[in-house]
């Protein structure tokens, strides 16, 4: 049979596949989800479960949300769950703050990270230092990973795809500490196949673990957000040349699952990680700066290499904003390099 | 003069047989110099007096006001249709509607001033001195933008404006930091006027769902206020002058809430009509459209004739066509401009690209 010969060959990935299709006999079968359905679905359902969580932030009400990420909820929860704020974003984070600490769940929604900034000192000081929940909020240009993943007492998450984003967002929600979830605006309108496990009610990603995507042998490919896609667009390209990437999605930022990664080093010895934040002090330097100090180390053929966003200030002409990101051809490149073909 | 006129006249009037020549020559030679207006009283807050409740037009200031009123508004509309044939990118927030508060503003301060605002900025960047190629290049993303296409909408400077932001409450904070603003300006007696453009919504929010006072000329709270009809420039320049002269004498800031209208939609992504009706935003247009208002005052009074003022609209529709023409066909700035001025007054370095191979060299 398939299934035992599979078992013994590799475990993990056989395992999850005997998973799968136990569900699927069950379950109804996968269906396309946007990223921004499956955080609307991940809301609602929490304000279903738990009347002490609610919304609130600009336009978050009335408007359905500036990117129709809360599209719906109004109507069916009405003013006393979802509440439409003024602009002030460092009062309506305190709000928030002061509402957790009372024992409610609030989400907190920025419109974008760029305007979290505003509120910055109430989720580092106020909410990183006390325990309590925190922000849900749209990426602008620019990745705030390495911002929030630098504060101890935050969790921080970074959904790639659909069921990323719901999954992530109802752990989020349950989790009695602040977390910041990292999400990307340009993903909103993004379809995935949601698989039947992802449908259900108690659907929960952990925060905390790292997800391989896509197995390999010949070199880890890290990274999270929208990159993981072009990764594994990259990997399809690099599949042909007989290059076999293991693409790894990492979900959480801090903390960060380091173990998964290790373990994959461990096995194809060569590592790239790819993010859309800038260089200096960012995600990609904090891994390879802890594989360093763990058991990976040993096992690398060469040296680890980061692929990031390019250490400038986000321009607006499209020639220089397309140069200022990691396209899938900076991705390909970098991963030659390393295994120096 | 007056019969070299006369006879210009009447050639050009020999082709058309309609209009009776002595209509025309009537108009042509009897314009006003200037004409007197009644203005909106303002509501004041901690002041004794305000502004005049009357103002002096003269003929060539209304053919300014209407010619640069009328660019701006152009300007505008011509962005939209960029925005919708996708040669402007990000966010765009217009400004038709509020070119009375533009103009009147810039009309009752010198250009030595300095004003900073906002993201929804396109009318001051005119206002200031920037020329519509140089806006429209930028909103473009090209090398002939203000900002060499690095900026876009949100990002344009020129002396004595300093934009231009994107973050809401970085130009002049709201909440908790205008709070701070007003007592440190107030405190140090700066020389400031705080404006409010009340365009009755934030973002997709009415002012009455989002403010427990919507007085917002009185929100300084001990600073002095007043509340000014920002659909009539001569009330604004009035208004700006005697804000002006105000904080000039050294008796501190003050607040000034013009009371204007967003013809669009918060921003280009925002259609504008689920938090406000189509009627709502007719009306306005029917009755208090800024440069209507200001056509009636110019033709009412004679101060010029409305085919001299259509003259004009074919004049700024030219410039505005001209510059869009620009705007799209002037290249991107070039690859290698990435990195430039990250710094200023910095020896060359080398700046980081997508990976440790990608470098880019970075000038001031």
């Amino acid at each position: 049979m398939a299934g035992v010969s599979g078992l013994v060959r590799r475990p993990l990935q056989q395992v999850s596949g005997l998973l799968r299709r136990r569900f699927h006999q069950t379950a109804p079968a996968a269906l396309q989800v946007t990223v921004r359905e499956a955080l609307n679905q991940g809301m609602d359902e929490e304000l279903e479960r738990d009347e002490k969580v609610f919304l609130l932030g600009e336009e978050v009400a009335q408007y359905d949300g500036a990117y129709k990420v809360s599209r719906g909820l109004w109507k069916k929860y009405g003013d006393k769950r979802i509440i439409d704020t003024p602009i002030s974003e460092m009062g309506f984070a305190g709000i928030a703050v002061g509402a957790a600490m009372a024992g409610l769940r609030p989400i907190c929604e920025f419109m974008t990270f760029n305007f979290s900034m505003q509120a910055i000192d109430q989720v580092i000081n106020s909410a990183a230092k006390t325990y309590y929940m925190s922000g849900v909020a749209a990426q602008h240009s620019q990745c705030f990973a390495a911002w929030y993943g630098h504060c101890p007492g935050l969790k921080v998450v970074s959904p790639w795809n659909s069921e990323d984003a719901k999954g992530l967002i109802k752990s989020a929600i349950r989790d009695n500490n602040p977390v910041v979830m990292l999400e990307n605006e340009l993903m909103y309108g993004v379809p995935f196949e949601l698989p039947p496990e992802a449908q259900s009610k108690d659907f929960l990603i952990p925060i905390g673990k790292a997800k391989i995507e896509r197995p390999g042998t010949h070199i880890t490919v890290v990274a999270h957000s929208r990159p993981v896609g072009h990764c594994l667009e990259a990997a399809t390209v690099l599949s042909k040349e007989g290059i076999e990437c293991e693409v790894i999605n990492m979900r959480t930022i801090r903390p960060m699952d380091i173990e998964t990664i290790e373990a994959s080093v461990m096995k194809t010895n060569h590592l790239i990680t790819v993010e859309g934040g800038w260089p200096q002090f960012g995600v990609g330097a904090e891994i390879c700066a802890r594989i360093m100090e763990g058991p990976a180390f040993n096992f690398l053929d060469a040296p680890a290499v980061r692929v990031t966003g390019a250490d400038v200030p986000m321009p607006y002409a499209k020639i220089l904003e397309d140069n200022s990101v990691p396209q899938v051809k900076d991705i390909i490149f970098a991963i030659k390099k390393t295994l120096n073909v | 003069m007056k019969k070299m006129l006369v006879a210009a006249v009447s050639r050009v009037l020999s082709g058309v047989s309609q209009k009776p020549a002595s209509r025309v020559l009537v108009a042509s030679c009897n314009y006003s110099n200037d004409a007197t207006f009644e203005i909106k009283k303002c509501d004041l807050h901690h002041l004794e007096e305000g502004p005049p409740v009357t103002a002096v037009l003269t003929r060539q200031d209304g053919l300014k006001y209407y010619k640069t009123m009328q660019t701006i508004r152009r300007m505008e509309l011509k962005a939209d249709q960029l925005y919708k044939q996708k040669f402007i990118r990000g966010f765009c927030h217009l400004c038709d509607g509020q070119e009375a508060c533009y103009v009147g503003l810039e009309a009752g301060v010198n250009p030595t001033d300095h004003i900073i605002t906002s993201y929804r900025s396109h009318g001051f960047c005119y206002t200031r001195g920037l020329s519509i190629r140089s806006i429209l290049a930028e909103l473009t993303g090209r090398k002939g933008g203000c900002a060499k296409g690095k900026g876009g909408s949100m990002h344009m400077y020129c002396k004595n404006f300093y934009g231009g932001n994107g973050i809401v409450g970085a130009q002049g904070p709201l909440g908790g930091q205008i709070a701070e603003a007003y007592n440190m300006a107030a405190l140090w007696k700066l020389p400031c006027i705080f404006i409010c453009e009340n365009n009755r919504y934030g973002m997709g929010t009415a002012i009455t769902r989002a403010a427990a006072s919507i007085d917002y000329y009185k929100r300084g709270n001990f600073m002095p206020g007043l509340k000014v009809d920002g659909m009539d420039v001569l009330c604004v320049r009035e208004a700006t002058k005697f804000a002006a002269d105000y904080c000039r004498s050294g008796k501190g800031p003050i607040v000034m809430e013009l009371q204007t209208y967003r013809y669009h939609g918060h921003s280009m992504s925002d259609p504008g009509v689920s938090y406000r009706t189509r009627e709502e935003i007719q009306n306005v247009r029917g009755k208090s459209d800024p440069i209507m208002l200001l056509q009636d005052k110019i033709v009412n009074s004679h101060l010029a004739s409305v085919e001299e003022l259509k003259e004009i609209d074919v004049e700024v529709r030219k410039e505005i066509d001209d510059a869009a023409e620009f705007a799209t066909t002037d290249p991107e700035p070039a690859l290698e401009e990435i990195a430039h001025h990250i710094y200023s007054d910095n020896p060359p370095f080398e700046v980081r690209g997508a990976n440790q191979w990608v470098k880019f060299k970075s000038i001031s």
